[in-house]
């Protein structure tokens, strides 16, 4: 099982869909493609979609971390959606929720940095 | 059920992080663990592996990575060993967040979840001589009362 990511931009706004598994060994791709994806298209906010992430450990975690520092760069702004219960434990024990903030669906999560 | 007993060895190649955590979780399958259960295990396992790979052998694949697994009624306990360089400092890299390698985007907090999601975990590891981590967990056996 592998990783999937699909990457979608909306004006300014970086839409990420993960579906499958995201660990030490697919994070570097993913940090690689969403980079790449940031600085082509001056990118100041994320959406993560992660309805399809069936698995995540602390290399997510990291990840994630990084992507956020490079949009806060930009005074971006990152927002998690479609979270699964076992995902969102690893969230809550990182304190990530301090900063990400969390919306039940990518319609309000788009909502929300006013792009829908 | 009596004590029952596997063992694995592989090259330390990010690819068999996937290959440790889905292996594991089928032999523990057999005690019936809940969904949550069998989450939490996938996760400590890749959580240490990661970390025999990444700090242990510093990504060097000529590494082996050994683990061994047993279980006896609803009780697990896990072993996951590395003759890499070992923890300078068992105390310090057990803190939230806490990493020696920032610059790859490490957490910091492998060893927070893996204290989370287990009852127990002992760390023994000496610079120089690698690194054995010994994880235990007693599995909920609400479905046994379900039935």
């Amino acid at each position: 099982m592998s990783l999937t990511i699909k990457l979608e931009i909306k004006q300014n706004v970086l839409c990420i869909r993960l579906s499958g598994e995201l660990d030490h060994h697919t994070a570097d791709e993913l940090r690689e493609k969403v980079s790449a994806a940031i600085e082509r298209n001056n990118i100041q906010h994320i959406i993560l979609n992660l309805d399809q992430l069936s698995f995540m450990d602390s290399s997510g975690l990291g990840v994630i971390l990084g992507r956020y520092k490079q949009i806060k760069q930009v005074h971006g702004e990152m927002v998690v959606c479609a979270i699964s219960p076992a995902i969102q434990r690893l969230f809550d024990m990182s304190g990530l929720f301090k900063i990400i903030s969390l919306e039940p669906t990518e319609n309000s999560a788009l909502q929300r940095l006013g792009v829908a | 059920m009596m004590k029952n007993v596997m063992n694995l060895e592989f090259s330390a190649l990010s690819q068999n992080e996937s290959f440790a955590r889905v292996s594991v979780a089928s032999f523990i399958a057999q005690l019936d663990p809940t969904m949550d259960e069998l989450t939490e295990i996938k996760t400590v396992v890749s959580e240490a592996v990661t970390n025999a790979i990444i700090h242990g052998y510093d990504n060097n694949p000529n590494g082996i990575v050994y683990i061994s697994v047993m279980i006896d009624e609803q009780f697990i306990e896990l072993t996951i060993k590395d003759d890499g360089i070992g923890i300078e400092d068992v105390e310090e890299a057990r803190q939230p967040l806490f990493t020696t390698k920032p610059d790859l985007e490490r957490s910091g907090m492998g060893f927070t979840i893996m204290e989370n999601f287990m009852d127990e975990i002992e760390i023994h590891s000496q610079p120089g001589s690698g690194t054995e981590i010994r994880l235990r967990k007693h599995l909920s056996n609400s479905k046994m009362l379900c039935n």
